[in-house]
């Protein structure tokens, strides 16, 4: 089949923050580079990010980017590679502060410099006192920063495809990639987008569960289209469940509730954090705050009818702080639950909020993959932000991390791109075999008949996720949801879509999107039912205990096989001595 | 491109739903399914002005932190709220 195509230098699939910091260093280095997005830039899922950014600027307590480097690594149950995190947490306050100048409004101290608040996991000389690391724009810190950058963008001529869909990575027999085939979302013509080097920056897989805090965009498709690649996905098995999000429907409460002085209460009234965690009490790291939610619930200390959740205690706080330290928080309480958080407790529980593992590369953004001698790169292939795994979050993410990892790491992919493109000059032949493959995932959708809706698969899909790949999770309950998410898998052959036109048939990009879901999760429990620890946000009450000795190592899943691999944690950081695995005490 | 039919111009209303956040996405998404095919035509033109605001302005009105200036949008957005909220 002939489609149209198109040649840029760099195509960048993804508008958050991590594509367009990624193409605005390449537009400014008179790259031309092609941004593709399915919805339009500005609401890409950065805008959601309202708690902040971190950087140890030391503007309100002391602070200094190597203790943000042990909480991280700390934070992360020492599974982050040691020289990707001490590289973001050096450039942290740089960034910042070139975020600035390109127009992020960031909160003011009376004396004039950036305000920060605290949020959980950070400390002062590692380990001792709560720190105040996170930079904010008021509560709207993602917004500014998405904004911001497109404006830049716009401005050094980066080419937008806004609201079209990437299908499928295009790959040639040598294993360059070649760019990708996408669709325009309007007309439901595919199009071909010819580059040199492609930067994957889709987000995160949210959407895997019943219950998350992420908007309905965050389906993974990046992460899916390069397991079509042949590119493996690295630590699946953590997932961030964020403490606090309104119990059964999912809208996060920032950290910044709790670092306002907000805390957690059982149905006795109980602070209970204070057994958990003695020292950081409801500060302490999500991973651990989560799990004493959980049990909490478990042994039946959880409040309202059937004790399953427990309460967000505000009400302590003056209306008048609340109002103006957590606006946004505030009302969406008022308006979702009807409840007023200067007055009443608020429901909160667990729930999926971010995507630790990802495509993994190395800090330069390169899409990595092992080889006998250790890894090598996939000539052509990038990957920043929340979809990829570089890995700084290792096990477990702190707050205000990720929008610090995707400018750091957008910046850092376009530099290396740069450096790429020199010498890489010219558009290699294209593979018409893996062009036809990309159609052909397509064209699938056109099949006639009864079958399946697509609706009914993806709420079956995320239950199970919900239920069988959780909080705490066990060798029994793990085996019985991969059948089912197999199963699951297996279904999805007989769906059929009843829509075949294509304007505007948004039922194909759901399918599509469905699609890459099923892929996600298949990942995400082969690799937890593999790991018999208990490490970060992967809890396995049948191996309740970290086992440095035979899992500090990362997972790989590949799709062709369902086959497990394994690589070293990065222990060695670029200058510094290594923060050796110790045990994890709030 | 052609006019669009009803069907198609609903699917592209359902794709402008698709936001950055979670709460847009409960609004909107609502909204749409349960209460803009009985708006009339000045409405639901009301609507689609409304879908084209930044993500952020639009939260900021439908969590009634900021009014906007204009009376019909304010009712349209008046009419979103009351059809979200703990019963939804
Ligand atoms: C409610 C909430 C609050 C948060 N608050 C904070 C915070 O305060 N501090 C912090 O550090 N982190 C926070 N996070 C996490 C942080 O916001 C995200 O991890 C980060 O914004 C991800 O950025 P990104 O650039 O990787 O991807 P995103 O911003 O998710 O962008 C993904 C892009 O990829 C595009 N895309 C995806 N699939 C396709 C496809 N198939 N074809 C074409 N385009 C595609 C999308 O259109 C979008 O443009 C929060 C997360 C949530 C859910």
């Amino acid at each position: 089949m002939k489609i149209p195509k198109r040649k840029f230098d760099v195509l960048v699939i993804g508008a958050g923050g991590g594509g367009l910091r990624g193409s605005l260093q390449l537009a400014q280095a008179e790259a031309s580079v092609a941004v593709v997005s399915k919805v339009f830039p500005t609401r890409s899922h950065t805008v959601a990010a309202q708690g902040g950014m971190n950087a140890a600027l030391a503007n309100v307590l002391p602070d200094n980017w190597h203790w943000h480097m042990y909480d991280t690594v700390k934070g992360s149950d020492y599974l982050g590679d040691q020289d990707a995190i001490e590289y973001m947490c050096r450039a942290a306050s740089k960034i910042v502060i070139e975020m600035e100048h390109f127009g992020v409004p960031f909160s003011r101290l009376e004396n004039g410099k950036i305000y920060q608040r605290p949020f959980g996991g950070q400390s002062q000389n590692f380990g001792g006192d709560q720190a105040a690391r996170t930079c904010a724009a008021a509560d709207r810190t993602g917004h500014a920063i998405l904004h911001s950058l497109y404006q830049q963008n716009i401005r050094a001529k980066t080419h937008f495809f806004d609201e079209f869909f990437a299908i499928d990575l295009i790959k040639d027999d040598e294993g360059f990639i070649l760019g990708a085939v996408v669709l325009e979302i309007e007309t439901g013509e595919p199009m071909l987008i010819e580059a040199k080097t492609t930067l994957l920056a889709t987000g995160g897989a949210g959407q895997l569960f019943r219950t998350n805090t992420n908007a309905h965009i965050n389906t993974g498709d990046g992460l899916a289209m390069a397991l079509r690649a042949g590119v493996p996905l690295q630590d699946m098995e953590f997932f961030q469940f964020h403490p606090t999000g309104i119990a059964g429907k999912g809208m996060l409460i920032s950290e910044a509730a709790r670092g306002e002085g907000g805390y957690l209460v059982n149905k006795d009234g109980e602070r209970f954090m204070e057994r958990y965690a003695p020292h950081a009490k409801d500060l302490a790291s999500r991973d651990v705050v989560s799990r004493s939610i959980s049990i909490e619930v478990l042994e039946g200390r959880g409040c309202g009818p059937s004790g399953d959740y427990v309460h967000l205690k505000l009400d302590h706080l003056k209306r008048e702080v609340l109002d103006k330290k957590l606006p946004a928080i505030c009302e969406s309480i008022r308006t979702f639950l009807g409840v007023e958080p200067a007055t009443d407790l608020i429901p909160v529980y667990p729930t999926a909020h971010y995507t630790m593992g990802g495509i993994p590369t190395n800090r330069h953004g390169q899409v990595v993959v092992p080889v006998s001698t250790g890894e090598e790169p996939i000539p052509g292939l990038y990957a920043v932000g929340e979809c990829a795994c570089v890995s700084v979050h290792g096990a477990n993410r702190l707050g205000g991390n990720s929008l610090l990892d995707i400018v750091v790491f957008g910046r850092a992919a376009g530099n290396d791109i740069v450096n790429f493109l020199q010498e890489n000059r010219y558009h290699r032949p294209m593979s018409e075999e893996s062009v036809e493959s990309a159609l052909g995932r397509l064209a699938r959708w056109d099949q006639k008949g009864k079958g399946e809706p697509v609706d009914t698969i993806r709420r079956e899909l995320q239950a199970v996720m919900e239920k069988y790949c959780g909080v705490f999770r066990n060798e029994d309950i793990l085996s019985e949801g991969l059948g089912k998410v197999l199963e699951i898998e297996q279904r999805m052959s007989q769906v059929r879509l009843q829509d075949h036109s294509r304007i505007f048939n948004t039922a194909r990009i759901e399918a599509m999107e469905l699609e890459n879901l099923i892929d996600i999760a298949v990942a995400t429990v082969t690799s937890a039912l593999a790991r018999k620890e208990s490490r970060g946000a992967h809890s396995r009450t049948d191996y309740p205990d970290r086992d440095d000795q035979n899992w500090l190592k990362h997972t790989l899943y590949y799709k062709d096989t369902r086959r497990l691999d394994y690589k070293p944690v990065k222990l060695k950081p670029i200058t510094v001595e290594s923060f050796p695995p110790k045990e994890r005490v709030y | 491109m052609e006019t669009l039919s009803a069907q198609q111009n609903l699917s592209r209303l359902r794709w402008q739903c698709r936001r950055g956040m979670l709460e847009l996405d409960l609004f909107l998404s609502g909204f749409l399914n349960n209460t803009y095919s009985q708006l009339d035509h000045r409405q639901q033109q009301i609507f689609e002005d409304i879908l084209g605001l930044p993500d952020q302005t639009l939260l900021e009105y439908l969590l009634g932190q900021n009014q906007p200036d204009d009376k019909d949008i304010a009712h349209v957005i008046q009419q979103i709220r009351n059809s979200a909220g703990p019963h939804a």
